[in-house]
């Protein structure tokens, strides 16, 4: 396993809100059970398990989630050839250096103007905060004009307003730069290595973002403090958590943490669909690093994704967080087109527990415990 | 041994910075890792496999290969097997791990081809004697069968129930606790019941 790729995985989970896997897992696995009597033969044909394993080999659906895809190649005629090398002359050449430009202004601008209003409006907090909020999502629009973002919004915008989270799937970090362009919103992150972690600890700071170090158990608490605090204060930006805690490739969804569940709040679920057509807006981060996912995206045509903003939930009486919790993923991934998966993101980093193939034996015992009753 | 046998089948994953941008050009250019295996290589391994798998399915296979050996070293360790949360959380996972640890990617199809609905009757039991004689001496102890009946039932029975059982259910098949079953033997105890042990490979 490579280090760094472990240590990049993005944003937005706590441990503490793991949930348990077993309330999750299909119940009634393919373990045979003969009826009637048990006899050698069928105690000794291991094939239902055998061929549950090596269906896991061939193809399983938790891989799936995280598999990058990669474009359909349309150059392959005489015909298209040439249109294509134009295409890669002008992405290449014309679109990535413009875009550079582009960027490279944004954080001209951007900086010129930040760093005086947040050191010289120290007394005036609120207009320093709305300020401040006014040009992070300036440079996020520059961001996302760095890659032709074309962005659909639908539903009504987001406001400010205690008591609520924003939740949304997750597919890669430019997911925050598209929703954070519309809403300055505080986002809960892993600590990033790099110039990622430069500017959250600088500049996302003033937005109210709130970050840990996924291997400190000292920081989950902190940050469940500071996220009780955050909720609570009326003009806080809203706050916006990826409850899937991992990049998912947008076809799947995985299981949602239950810790934004659990905050007495109201859910405010957000969809975010990619459109595959220029480029695959999934980050691997096992096998890109960020920049390098950026620079995909600034030198394809454009990025094209629709998000829909949609409505409020509130947890119903008698229903348990992880019940509420798959509720807002129905809507999500209906919304959204994706596919839900019983499995756990946190799976990409651990290994299940040996606790997990309990049911599985459990069963088979059940079957031959029943023959050690017949007399 | 094993390992050198991959080599030809390795597929790359690792690129420095300037590669990844003139990669990104070729994968732009030439689609998926499938075109990396050329219609000598996909015959040589549907031999290998006695044609238990098409052509596209070996395609498909040497994708899913590909995505599993994440270093692209030529074979799947086990630890990269057990990153597949279906299969680590499969009660006899470290008895195939057993069997398909550092497979190359031939050994790898021909592993798999068992599974095959192609695949006969013997060559599935065949499969399954293996999975219990793990000293690999021919033969299958009363022991041998305990060792995965205690992996199968877990902590939900003691080891003299399982012991009790295993007597009783061989005893009615005409062993006894010390005789050794052989491959005819498992032939003659699964007779003509149909196995089913099949596992359809995705093609898309």
């Amino acid at each position: 396993m490579d280090t760094a790729g472990m240590l990049k995985p993005s944003s937005s989970e706590l441990d503490l809100d793991r949930p348990n896997i077993e309330d999750y897992l299909p119940s009634g696995s393919s373990i045979n059970e003969p009826r009637g009597k048990l006899r050698l033969r069928d105690l000794l044909d291991i094939s239902p398990t055998l061929t549950e394993a090596a269906g896991a080999i061939v193809d399983d659906t938790f891989t799936r989630c995280f598999k990058s895809n990669s474009p359909e190649p349309w150059n392959w005629n005489v015909y298209l050839f040439p249109l294509w090398c134009f295409g890669v002359l002008v992405r290449y050449f014309i679109l990535f250096p413009a875009r550079v430009i582009v960027l490279t202004l944004g954080w001209i601008i951007f900086l010129s103007t930040f760093i005086p209003v947040h050191s010289l409006l120290k007394g005036h907090d609120k207009l320093r905060k709305k300020l401040e909020r006014v040009l992070v999502e300036l440079m996020c629009s520059f961001f996302v004009a760095s890659w032709t973002g074309v962005v659909r919004y639908h539903g009504p915008r987001p406001s400010i307003r205690p008591k609520q989270v924003y939740v949304a799937n997750h597919t890669s970090m430019i997911d925050f730069i598209i929703l954070e362009q519309m809403t300055a919103f505080a986002v809960i992150m892993q600590k990033h290595p790099g110039w990622v972690g430069l500017l959250q600890s600088t500049i996302l700071e003033s937005v109210g973002c709130i970050w840990f170090n996924r291997s400190e158990a000292k920081d989950r608490e902190i940050v469940a403090k500071k996220l009780r605090d955050h909720v609570q204060g009326a003009d806080n930006n809203p706050l916006l958590i990826f409850p899937e805690g991992t990049c998912v490739n947008n076809h799947y969804t995985v299981m949602f943490k239950k810790g934004a569940f659990e905050l007495d709040c109201t859910v405010c679920p957000i969809a975010i669909k990619y459109n595959k057509i220029f480029v695959d807006a999934f980050w691997n981060s096992r096998k890109q690093s960020f920049t390098m996912h950026l620079l995909q995206l600034m030198t394809s045509w454009a990025v094209v994704c629709d998000v829909w903003y949609l409505e409020p939930q509130t947890l119903k009486p008698g229903e348990t967080p992880i019940e509420f919790a798959e509720r807002v993923r129905d809507m999500i991934s209906v919304r959204a087109g994706l596919k839900k998966v019983p499995w756990d993101g946190y799976l990409k980093y651990a290994r299940p527990s040996p606790k997990h193939r309990e049911k599985k034996q459990q069963s088979f015992a059940e079957s031959m415990l029943r023959r050690l009753e017949e007399k | 041994m094993v390992y050198e046998a991959g080599a030809p089948f390795s597929c790359s994953s690792r690129h420095s910075m300037i590669d990844i941008v003139l990669f990104s050009l070729l994968g732009e250019s030439m689609g998926s890792a499938s075109s990396m295996l050329t219609q000598y290589d996909i015959e040589e391994v549907q031999e290998y496999c006695d044609h238990l798998f098409s052509q596209q399915e070996i395609v498909s296979l040497y994708e899913r290969f590909c995505q599993l050996d994440r270093n692209a070293k030529g074979f799947i360790s086990a630890d990269e097997f057990l990153s597949v949360p279906e299969f680590a959380m499969n009660p006899l996972s470290q008895w195939l791990l057993k069997m398909v640890d550092g497979l190359n990617f031939k050994d790898f199809v021909a592993f798999l081809s068992t599974f095959s609905a192609k695949a006969s009757a013997q060559h599935k039991i065949e499969l399954i004697f293996k999975m219990y004689d793990s000293d690999c001496n021919g033969k299958v102890s009363f022991n041998d069968i305990m060792k995965v009946l205690r992996d199968l039932s877990g902590p939900f029975m003691s080891d003299d129930q399982r012991e009790q059982v295993l007597i009783r259910v061989l005893k009615e098949a005409g062993y006894t606790k010390e005789s050794y079953l052989t491959v005819d033997d498992f032939f003659k105890v699964f007779g003509n019941s149909n196995i089913k042990m099949e596992v359809e490979v995705p093609v898309d």
